[in-house]
Parts: structure tokens; C-alpha cells; sequence
């Protein structure tokens, strides 16, 4: 990889990687008699072990062909192997932090692992880990495809992804050393925050100049949406994560928001990297990956604009749904919810405009395991934004809130959507970018969709239960009036669905472990592709540029 | 005006756009999505029509029906006092012996009562009031300080070992560790205490150390214990001579009892519940066993 940056790009790289192992070594000075101090050495041996192959290729003869005449694929490469570590990690996590609740011995007694400290590492691992990389890894194949453009920078795609692997480290790092900030999904600290605010910037700009240079008159849709999450996302997480720290030798820090006015702040934080992380990025990549799966066009522009702009204009006031039934003011609470519901119009109109996409393809869903993956998507899809909606009405709310129902909301589209589209995106992508004839076995796709599929409804139907249960046993009052059950009665009740969600997750789990065998016999044993069509970016040198 | 494609499948013409073989019809938007956004519309505008919705300054739109959710909870809990004030009001009041004898006021106890111990006590009782190592048993009738229901509420108001001036203050000294006792003194004290729920033990072998055992309790234990062991609750000193124990009663415990000492912990709950909290609870306690003082 060092091979393609010129000595200047390398300089360049080298200085950076300095710079960073400099910052590192001053945080591990100044927090020394605390966890930034651990978390300096880390930076300092992140930035060390990549400074390695960039210092021993130093000296290697420059590219000597034209590179704006190839796409730039290395970053995708290592950006998928990225994506498949955190996946089996995070979900992993998630595994045990599910047996956790169903035999709490399973803490072992340690500070580290009990319940509070793994459960960020498998959201982060999962969100971040999973899905940014994913995220990150297709943005840049789809946008340099559909702008038959090469990425507009050699050094930054490999800033973004290492230096947004380096947050997915601090963060998860940092709560198993008991460093968060307390804000769901925004547990990382001061300093982790400031790192991503740089990498999301570079990653912003980058997109853009690569868009700028592109060859087609019009950008494409995937685009738009992969353009939404990076500028949301990057504004949601400096809004939210303003603080100030207690001194620069210590992690700790504290919000610039007050009481109620932090609660609002947090949850459109929340609401919205749901909307253009967990949303509007993965709609970028099915997008792409479902209409070249499926080989059919897509089946209405039309209803492309009007869910992408319904998406990213009412998602934005619906967050405070998080909050029905607090001490937030009743009249933001009927905004949020009125806004969720009319929220579910474009929702649908997505969805239904990647499943009417099939129509004249529905026999390539029936024998190809992978368009099935994006199939099944678009179906949680639908879903779940159908059931979010009905939750966010406040007299649901006022049932499903604190409840399992929430989990399991959440993971029919953490599982259901997020992960299955990745799947199936992965499983064209791999092929094409390692240049293979196919994956290494459809037979291992095919088991992979199953234990995928088996896991996530057994999952949310095990949290569905659970979950109204709780929320009717917290509600019931006996004939006195008096509360009929204990908060420990709901639990005991609670105790077969424990076992049943972490069973599916562990499915889902082992789904993720054969999708990791089967990319790694397709780069390895399956043979080149006969000569495909030409895979280039456009040749015509643009007058001026 | 150049002419789009015509996908066969469907016969819609295409936008004209290509981007890496992907294409896009120029379907218009189904009627039914704009029938399902007329229809949310509706539905939101509605809302906003009849509850607290849009800011204006410092103020906000109230809405025709005039709700808040601060006064709608507020209600709400007063009406919930009303309907359960008919018997709380007996329960804080009434004097047990009142309350125990009218069934039908003792099956509200058992219904409330259980509610509070499950989010009260049941962390260490367990849910069914049987206890485990530590933490005693409620359901049977071996009491430490007396199972009658004022008893217990002195026990659940003031604690044991706490910090309130009233606590009841149970303390069995660490005889080993802190050298009253010698070492061998232990053994046979406690060799003799576990003869008493365990007549097998008394064998030829074992009834010397069992008889050196006797006289040191009789010098060191029965001040609290009794001079037959079977306890005192004015001190809440256990009976040794019945098969139920706090802290286990097979030697080894016994033996880690006499060598280090105990010194449970029960909180208080003076400030934590209300009178009619804890009388209930007491009540429901008290239930738990065959209903003995």
C-alpha cells in the first residue's frame, strides 16, 4: 500500500504519524496517574505500528503508472477485513453481555466485565466498529464507481479509516477501563471526540472532492445519502459531545448542557445517528449493491426524492420520542411524536422503492442467497421504522418504554437491517474488488442467511414478549390499587427470554464467523476472473484539470 | 429531446442517467404514498390542534383540551392516594391485633406486602422470605428478636447495627481471632454447639472434646446464648439447639463463626418508607410464619 504514495505522500504520512505518536506521548505524561495515560500509550502504539511499513517502505521506487487511471481499492480492502473484526467482536460482546443477564456470574467478579463496562463496547463495537467501517469501505467503492472518478486524495482514505479505527479503540478501550461520558452511543471522552471530529472532517472533504471530480452529469442517490450521513453525523456529534474536561491530564470531562436541556441534546444525538448512521448510510449502500445485484433499475426516481428528503427532514425533530413522559416539556414531546409518524411515509417509500426495484428479479431473490440478504433488509426495514413510529405515539410509549420491546426494536434494525445489508453489499463487493469469479462457496452464503435470519427473529420475538410483559407487569395494580407485582417479579419473568435473545445472538454471531471463512477462502483459493468489463474510472482528461 | 430506454419488465422509460450500470425508472410516486402522506399529515396536524405542540417565545401553543402533562400525573397520583387511602389510613392507624383479626384488611396486607418486600427485602431474603446463608429465614418461627408484628416493626424501623440512634446492636464476638479463645477452645466449643441439632455426632470418639466444649460455653457463651443455648432475643443471640441457622450449621461454619465473629446487618427503613409501609410490611412478615409472637 506504501507502494502508491509518492516520497512526498510519504513524507506527509510519516510527519502525521509522528505527530501523533508526539500526541500520545505527551497524553500518556500528562495523564500518567490516569486512564488518559493508558490511552496515550495506546495512540502512541497505534501511531507506531503503522509508522512501520510506511518508514520500511520509505525508500521503494514511486508508482510509476498514471494512478488516476485505476480506482483506488487498497483502503475498501482493508477497510472490509476491518469491518468483519469488529463485527465478530462486537457481536461477541453482545453475546456475552446477553448471557450476562440471564446468569450474572458470568461478570466473574471484575470490575472490567461487568454488565455496565461491556455493554458500550458491543453497541460502539458493533455501531462504530461494524457499521463505520462498513460504512466508510462502501462509500468509497460506491462513489468512486458511480463518479467514475478515483477517491480525490492518496494519503487521507487511509487517515479516515485508521484514524476512525483508532477512535473505535479509545472508545472501547476506555469503558472497559470505566472512561465514558454516560451518553448512549456517545460514551467516548473528550479527547476521542476531538480525534473524530479531524477524521470525519478529512472524510467529509474527501467525499466531496471525489463527488467534484466526477464524470457523470448527475450524482447518484446512494450518493446523496452517503453525503447526509457524513454531514449529520459530523454535526450530531460536535453539538452533542461538547464538554470541558477536568484538566488535560484527565479523561474525565463534563457537557456544557443542563438537565433537561443535555436529555433533548442527547437524544437528537441519539434519534438522529439512527437516522444517518444506522439509516441513511446503509440506504446508500443498498442503493448501490440492490439494483446491481439484482440487475434490474431502479424503480422509481421519483420516490428517491421524496424519501430521501422526507428522511432527512423529519428525522431531525423526532428525537425527542426518547423522552415522552419526562421532565420535558409535554409540547416538544407531541412534536417528536408527530413527526415520527409522518416520518414513516418516506420510510416506507424507501423501502418499498428498493422491493418494487425486484420486481422482474424476484427469481434471482429465490436462488441467490446474497440479493435475499438485501431483500430481508428492506423488509426489517420496513419494519422496524413501522414499528419505531408506533412507538414514538406517547400511550404506546408509555408502555414499551424501559422495556426489552425497545431492545428488541433496536435490533430488528441493528440485525435485521444494518447487518443484513452489509452482508449481502459485502458479498457483491468482495468478489469484485479481490476481481474473483464468485464467492468462495454460495453454499456458506446460503447457511449465513439462514443462521442470520433464525437469529434475528428469534431475538426480537423473545424481546417483543419479554418486553410487554414487563411493561403490563410494571402497570398492573391490584384491586387496592396497590402495584400488583415486585420490580424482582418482572425479572423472574424476564428469565426464559434472557436465554432465548442470547441464544439468537448467538446465531447471528456464528453467521458473521462463516461470512468471515468465506471472504477469506474467496481472496484466497478462488481464481481469478476471466476478463472482466473494463473497471476504470473515465479516461477523458477534462480540460483544465 | 433524446429518448430514454424502455425497461421490458415493466415498460416505464428510464431517467436517462447511467451510473455504473445502474439505472432508474421514471415511475411517478404511487398514489397510495400520497394518500398515506395526506393521511399522517392529518393525523399530526390534529394533534397539533388539540395538545401543547409549537413554541412561541417563552410560551407554546396550549391546545384545545387544555392537558399537561404535569397536571394529568398530578391527578393522577391524588386519585390513586384517594383509592388507596380507605385502607392505608386503617393499616397507620389501627392497632395490630385490630388489623390481624378482620380477614378481609389481611388479604390487602398480602397483596401490598408483597409488592414491598419484593422491591424492599427480597434482595437479601430472597422473594419467598426464605433467606440464605447470612440472611435469615422469615417464614419459620425461630425468631432472633421476636416474631410478634411490633417486634419486627422495631427491627425494620431502626435496623440492626446501623447508624440509628435506636438500632438494635447485635454483636458475637471474634473469640478466636481476637484471643479469647485458644485455638483448640474453638474446636471443642464448637464441636460441642453442633452436637446440640446433631445427636449422631456424639460418639465415643468425639465426647471428650464435646465435654471440654460444654464448660467453655458455660463460661463464655451462655451470658448471651443461654445456659441450654436455646438463645435470647432481648440480644438477639440465636438458638443454637434447632437444625436453623443464619450463617450455616455444619462445623466448619460454626467453628468460622466462634473464631471470627458475626455481625449482621439489617438496615433501617425510619426514613426510607412510610408508617404505613412499614406496618404493612410488618404485618406481611409477620404472616409469612405460622403467625407467632
Amino acid at each position: 500500500m506504501i507502494r502508491q504514495l509518492t516520497s512526498s505522500e510519504r513524507q506527509f504520512a510519516a510527519a502525521i504519524l509522528l505527530l501523533a505518536a508526539g500526541v500520545g506521548l505527551a497524553m500518556a505524561a500528562t495523564g500518567r496517574h490516569d486512564p488518559l495515560g493508558v490511552h496515550g500509550v495506546i495512540v502512541l502504539l497505534f501511531s507506531g505500528t503503522l509508522l512501520y511499513p510506511v518508514l520500511t517502505g520509505f525508500y521503494e521506487p514511486e508508482p510509476k503508472e498514471d494512478r488516476e487511471a485505476s480506482y483506488y481499492d487498497d483502503p475498501i480492502k482493508v477497510g472490509i477485513v476491518l469491518t468483519m473484526a469488529w463485527a465478530v467482536f462486537g457481536m461477541f460482546m453482545g453475546v456475552w453481555v446477553a448471557a450476562q443477564l440471564a446468569w450474572p456470574d458470568l461478570a466473574f467478579d471484575a470490575a472490567w466485565s461487568t454488565f455496565g463496562r461491556l455493554r458500550p463496547t458491543h453497541t460502539s463495537g458493533v455501531i462504530f466498529g461494524f457499521g463505520g467501517n462498513a460504512l466508510i469501505a462502501t462509500s468509497f467503492h460506491v462513489v468512486q464507481r458511480t463518479s467514475r472518478a478515483r477517491l480525490a486524495g492518496q494519503f487521507s482514505p487511509w487517515f479516515v479509516l485508521f484514524g476512525f479505527n483508532l477512535f473505535c479503540v479509545l472508545a472501547v478501550s476506555g469503558y472497559l477501563l470505566g472512561v465514558t461520558q454516560s451518553k448512549e452511543y456517545a460514551e467516548a471522552e473528550w479527547y476521542a471526540d476531538i480525534w473524530l471530529v479531524i477524521v470525519w472532517v478529512t472524510y467529509f472533504v474527501l467525499f466531496l472532492r471525489t463527488i467534484a471530480r466526477r464524470r457523470e452529469p448527475h450524482i447518484y442517490v446512494a450518493n446523496w445519502y452517503f453525503m447526509a450521513f457524513i454531514v449529520v453525523v459530523a454535526i450530531l456529534h460536535i453539538v452533542n459531545n461538547l464538554a470541558v474536561p477536568v484538566s488535560w491530564g484527565h479523561a474525565k470531562s463534563y457537557t456544557i448542557w443542563p438537565g433537561v436541556q443535555d436529555a433533548m441534546v442527547q437524544w437528537w444525538y441519539g434519534h438522529n445517528a439512527v437516522a444517518f448512521f444506522l439509516t441513511a448510510g446503509f440506504l446508500g449502500m443498498l442503493y448501490y449493491y440492490l439494483p446491481v445485484r439484482a440487475q434490474r433499475p431502479i424503480f422509481s426516481y421519483r420516490l428517491s426524492i421524496l424519501s430521501f428528503w422526507g428522511i432527512t427532514f423529519f428525522y431531525m425533530w423526532a428525537g425527542s420520542h426518547h423522552l415522552h413522559y419526562t421532565a420535558l416539556p409535554h409540547w416538544v414531546q407531541t412534536l417528536g411524536m408527530t413527526f415520527s409518524v409522518m416520518l414513516l411515509v418516506p420510510s416506507w417509500a424507501s423501502a418499498g422503492n428498493a422491493l418494487l426495484t425486484l420486481n422482474g428479479a424476484w427469481h434471482r431473490v429465490r436462488d441467490d442467497a446474497t440479493l435475499r440478504f438485501m431483500m430481508a433488509a428492506a423488509v426489517f426495514y420496513g419494519l422496524s421504522t413501522f414499528e419505531g413510529s408506533f412507538m414514538a405515539i406517547r400511550p404506546v410509549n408509555a408502555l414499551s418504554h424501559y422495556t426489552d420491546w425497545t431492545v428488541g426494536h433496536v435490533h430488528a434494525g441493528a440485525l435485521g437491517w444494518v447487518a443484513l445489508i452489509t452482508f449481502g453489499s459485502l458479498y457483491t463487493l468482495v468478489p469484485t474488488l479481490w476481481n474473483r469469479e464468485r464467492m468462495y462457496s454460495a453454499r456458506l452464503v446460503e447457511v449465513h442467511f439462514w443462521l442470520a435470519i433464525a437469529g434475528t427473529l428469534i431475538y426480537v420475538f423473545a424481546m417483543w414478549n419479554s418486553g410487554i410483559i414487563q411493561g403490563l407487569m410494571w402497570r398492573t395494580y391490584t384491586e387496592d390499587g396497590a402495584l400488583a407485582y415486585s420490580f424482582v417479579d418482572s425479572l423472574v419473568a424476564m428469565y426464559p427470554y434472557y436465554i432465548a435473545r442470547a441464544f439468537g445472538g448467538f446465531l447471528f454471531l456464528i453467521g458473521a464467523v462463516v461470512c468471515c471463512y468465506n471472504i477469506w477462502m474467496t481472496v484466497r483459493s478462488v481464481p481469478l476472473a476471466k476478463r472482466r468489463e473494463r473497471d476504470v474510472p473515465a479516461a477523458v482528461a477534462v480540460p483544465g484539470e | 429531446m433524446e429518448v430514454n430506454d424502455r425497461d421490458p419488465v415493466t415498460g416505464r422509460e428510464t431517467t436517462g442517467h447511467e451510473w455504473n450500470g445502474i439505472k432508474e425508472l421514471d415511475t411517478p410516486v404511487p398514489r397510495g404514498v400520497l394518500m398515506f402522506l395526506i393521511v399522517t399529515h392529518i393525523w399530526a396536524i390534529a394533534w397539533w390542534f388539540f395538545v401543547p405542540t409549537w413554541p412561541l417565545g417563552t410560551t407554546y401553543t396550549k391546545g384545545l383540551l387544555g392537558v399537561d402533562q404535569r397536571t394529568t400525573v398530578e391527578e393522577r397520583v391524588v386519585e390513586g392516594q384517594q383509592e388507596r387511602s380507605i385502607w392505608m389510613t386503617r393499616l397507620e392507624s389501627e392497632p395490630y391485633d385490630a388489623i390481624l383479626a378482620d380477614e378481609a384488611l389481611m388479604q390487602t396486607v398480602r397483596g401490598t406486602g408483597r409488592q414491598l418486600f419484593g422491591d424492599n427485602c427480597a434482595a437479601c431474603h430472597g422473594r419467598d422470605g426464605r433467606g440464605r446463608a447470612g440472611y435469615p429465614d422469615l417464614t419459620d418461627d425461630d425468631w432472633l428478636w421476636g416474631g410478634g408484628p411490633e417486634l419486627i416493626e422495631q427491627t425494620l424501623r431502626y435496623g440492626i447495627n446501623t447508624a440509628h440512634p435506636d438500632t438494635r446492636i447485635a454483636q458475637m464476638p471474634a473469640f478466636g481471632r481476637d484471643g479469647m479463645l485458644e485455638r483448640d477452645q474453638v474446636r471443642s466449643v464448637a464441636a460441642y454447639v453442633y452436637s446440640l441439632s446433631n445427636p449422631d455426632y456424639s460418639t465415643e470418639v468425639n465426647l471428650d472434646r464435646i465435654e471440654a466444649g460444654r464448660e467453655v460455653f458455660a463460661t463464655t457463651c451462655a451470658a448471651c446464648h443461654g445456659e441450654n443455648a436455646e438463645g435470647n432475643r432481648e440480644v438477639g443471640a440465636p438458638n443454637l439447639t434447632d437444625a436453623r441457622w443464619v450463617y450455616g450449621g455444619d462445623l466448619q461454619t460454626i467453628i468460622a463463626s466462634v473464631h471470627g465473629g458475626r455481625q449482621g446487618h439489617m438496615p433501617t427503613w425510619d426514613e426510607r418508607m412510610t408508617d404505613a409501609e412499614i406496618r404493612t410490611l410488618s404485618l406481611y412478615v409477620h404472616d409469612f410464619g405460622t403467625g407467632q409472637p
